[in-house]
């Protein structure tokens, strides 16, 4: 995999960098490239309180702040930008405004790479926003001028509408850094990670291979 | 937040009596409930910092409980609820959380807005 210029991730809630991407945001960053990674909301509406229950729906938001910092920090990213939107409503922000926010973010950091949402192909309606938006900035550029645009989805239908995801990374290297950003947002990992630690202990290879290999779709632009 | 014990909320319940109050009323089944099982009407809504004023709210049930309370011209109802916590800004935070720790209803009641 070539050196990026600068990484820049754009996703709407705390925990979307852990799952699908932080084993390419540690590679990059081990690599010395500068990474922001812009988070949109903090996750304040999440389901996962506990039982018994370590928040409420009013502290939710700066417990999930302070692991999103921690998840920032055991991946060694150094740019962290809390965009300070609400979760579940970036579908109805103007979506000019929100154009406007990446596309100047893109003018500053002359990011190689941006990796978001799939827009369409990515289950909760903030994410598809959030790619929607992403892929309106950078389409602002002129063609020969766009960075890479690399896209996580994982809707049922993402495989047979888009094909086979063209980018696949390896990452065995930093599962342990994958491992420990998801654990850094334990209030709602802490049900996923059992289980899948259980996945790991039985040798399961489709684990395995969640763990190992991080898949991106390029953005198909059709101009 | 704890258990409910009906009584103490009552008493929280009856201190926003006939006051204009905030209120942030929530359901949800989880973002992701349809895209596990596709037959499954994914629902829910929220409604936050709308004001409102009862003249009589009541806790029911024997746990989960019921909440309803009568509005001027109207009702707020709830279902579902298990957990409470009066707050340090004096707001009562009240939701219903599954075996797994998943909140379905949130239903909370503060004298100045929520963030
Ligand atoms: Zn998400």
């Amino acid at each position: 995999m070539e050196k990026e210029r600068h990484v820049l991730v754009v996703f709407p809630h705390p925990d979307d960098e852990a799952f699908g991407v932080s084993g390419t945001i540690a590679y990059h960053v081990q690599k010395g490239t500068p990474v922001t990674y812009a988070c949109l909301t903090l996750g304040e509406m999440g389901r996962n309180l506990g039982n018994p229950p370590f928040a409420t729906r009013e502290s939710l938001a700066t417990i999930r702040k302070k692991e999103l910092m921690a998840s920032a920090k055991a991946l060694g990213i150094q740019d962290l930008r809390m965009l300070g939107f609400r979760d579940k409503t970036i579908e109805f922000e103007d979506e000019k405004t929100l154009t406007d926010l990446i596309y100047k973010m893109i003018l500053e950091l002359n990011p190689s790479l941006v990796i978001t949402f799939y827009p369409g192909y990515s289950v909760h309606p903030d994410h598809d926003a959030t790619g929607r938006a992403v892929v309106s900035a950078v389409g602002r550029l002129p063609k020969e001028l766009r960075p890479k645009l690399y896209c996580v989805a994982f809707s049922n239908n993402c495989e047979k509408e888009l094909g086979s995801p063209d980018v696949i990374i390896d990452v065995s290297a930093f599962a342990e850094q994958k491992l420990a950003t998801i654990r850094a947002h334990k209030t709602q990992t802490a049900l996923f990670y059992d289980e899948f630690s259980k996945k790991l202990n039985k040798k399961d290879p489709d684990a395995f291979k969640w763990l190992h290999y991080e898949r991106f779709w390029s953005y198909k632009w059709t101009d | 937040m704890q258990l409910i014990d009906k009584t103490i909320v009552q008493n929280y319940i009856d201190s926003f009596a006939n006051k204009e109050i905030f209120i942030h009323l929530e359901t949800t089944n989880g973002a992701y409930a349809s895209h596990k099982d596709e037959s499954f009407l994914n629902a829910g809504a929220f409604i936050r910092n709308a004001k409102i004023r009862f003249s009589l709210g009541k806790i029911t049930g024997e746990g989960p409980y019921r909440i309803g309370l009568k509005l001027d011209s109207g009702w707020v109802y709830g279902e579902g609820l298990t957990h409470f916590e009066r707050d340090e800004k004096g707001r009562l935070l009240m939701a219903g959380l599954n075996s797994k720790g998943q909140l379905a209803i949130a239903l909370e009641l503060s004298e100045t807005p929520f963030d």
